[in-house]
């Protein structure tokens, strides 16, 4: 049965290619784009993408009041976050001279440093996922594929437990975390070939059970 | 551990491919939307378009194609030639690229870059430097090599990460269209001075240059036309010789 995806749209970054990709992933299923909280609230799924900083895409979130809608989607429904769409998630972020996020899962966002000359920051590129907790997102997934990265920040979050996988990049950061009905990812899986479109078919197909939506 | 990516580039002038692709196995060997989608499966990390048409009003052919390349093509794609203000970059991003490289504009209005960066985000502008070498330093040159600008090329990518460039795309004017090799003394150059990304270009002509402009250069990606165009090799092929020798590559 066709089900409908909504694509939050607050106005940071293209997602066009988020819709692609998943469309491309759910031939059969109506794919959104939309702000309007009352199309989220009926979206059969969510997806919560985002670019550029910090503080813009909390401005963004703040004027087209979605952090209630996004807090109550994150909870209720399979719920995929993408790069600032993870990273707006956690409590706080060092970026933009310190900005408060929305704090969904207690956590920092931090800076990269550069610790030898070879490495390069933003950190751009096809980088390796190691799995470290098996999630239905990951299935056919092989753990240390490689997705593609654009970042500068990278998430602390404060309970070990969410964290689904990680990346080396001068060192291991959080690259995906999973908690009841909600996944977030740094890298982007709408631009990752072959794994990215895999893990978004997981994502279309992904039944969390009630029990897990209860954990939370 | 990061890998080091190869970026096949299609030169396109009116919505076509030209300097000729050849493919057995593409019918139109023109059409950037199938040798985009042959290259994805290749295993290509990023693609690279080049406007190369002269009259800006036939320009817009390229947003169609991007449109329909990022349809298909999951992979990022970047877009370069031609962009001059921020509604053009505004015009790639929203056709489907992700990143927009510009060149020209960025020396005759330097505060495009800033703006752009802060409008879109840093990770999205690339700066594209065509450098040559004059005397014992590089020099940035526009209108394809034959205009000096007097700039020094370390300086000026110093000054464009400063401003907020995501990525540099450097083309040695020198060695670009000889087949020689990168200029891997020029690459180590910029790599040493800035800490954003460096693709290289300019002189591949055998997988050893591609590894030479890594290993040597400090190239985090190396980008390529010819010897990926006419078959002479193929990109997974690139990949596995790079990989042989130690080199990171998403295989």
């Amino acid at each position: 049965m066709s089900q409908t995806i909504a694509v939050i749209d607050y106005g940071m970054g293209n997602l066009r290619s988020v819709q692609k990709a998943l469309q491309y992933a759910a031939p059969n299923d109506q794919v959104i784009i939309t702000a309007e909280p009352g199309r989220i609230n009926t979206a059969d799924r969510v997806v919560f993408p985002g670019q550029g900083a910090a503080r813009d895409c909390m401005a963004a979130i703040e004027r087209h009041q979605l952090s209630t809608v996004i807090r109550k989607a994150a909870q209720e429904k399979p719920f995929l976050g993408v790069c600032m769409g993870l990273q707006v998630l956690l409590t706080h972020s060092t970026e933009n001279q310190g900005t408060s996020l929305l704090n969904l899962q207690p956590g920092q966002v931090r800076r990269f440093r550069p610790t030898t000359p070879e490495i390069k920051i933003p950190h751009m590129g096809w980088n390796q996922v190691d799995i470290i907790r098996e999630h239905p997102l990951w299935a056919n997934i092989a753990t240390g594929s490689r997705f593609y990265f654009v970042h500068s920040y990278y998430i602390q979050p404060d309970d070990p437990d969410i964290i689904s996988a990680t990346t080396e990049h001068s060192l291991t950061f959080t690259s995906a975390i999973a908690t009841g009905t909600l996944f977030a990812c740094q890298f982007h899986p709408e631009k990752s070939a072959d794994a990215g479109l895999q893990l978004l078919r997981n994502f279309v197909s992904w039944h969390p059970t009630r029990d897990q939506a209860q954990i939370q | 551990m990061l890998a080091k990516r190869i970026i096949p580039c299609l030169d396109v002038d009116q919505g076509r491919v030209v300097k000729g692709v050849k493919f057995v196995d593409i019918r139109d060997a023109g059409n950037p939307v199938a040798i985009a989608k042959r290259y994805n499966a290749e295993g290509a990390d990023e693609i690279t378009f080049l406007d190369i048409t002269a009259s800006s009003e036939q320009r817009e052919t390229l947003v169609h194609v991007i449109e329909q390349v990022a349809a298909e093509v999951f992979i990022p794609l970047t877009v370069g030639g031609g962009i001059r203000s921020l509604e053009d970059v505004r015009r790639m991003l929203n056709a489907g690229a992700d990143k927009v490289a510009i060149n020209t504009a960025a020396i005759f209005k330097p505060t495009l870059v800033q703006q752009a960066a802060e409008r879109f985000g840093s990770q999205c502008i690339v700066v594209a430097i065509d450098a040559k070498q004059v005397d014992n330093h590089w020099e940035i040159f526009t209108h394809g090599g034959r205009k000096a600008t007097g700039t020094h090329a370390i300086e000026w990518a110093e000054r464009m990460a400063a401003y907020g460039a995501g990525e540099i795309l450097l083309t040695s004017m020198d060695r670009d269209g000889t087949k020689v090799g990168f200029d891997n003394q020029l690459t180590r150059r910029i790599t040493d001075a800035v800490s954003i990304p460096v693709i290289a270009s300019g002189g591949a002509g055998s997988l050893q240059h591609l590894a030479d402009g890594i290993q040597k250069g400090g190239a985090d990606a190396v980008l390529a036309a010819s010897i990926f165009h006419f078959g002479e090799y193929r990109i997974a092929q690139a990949k596995q010789y790079l990989a042989a020798q130690g080199i990171p590559v998403r295989l």
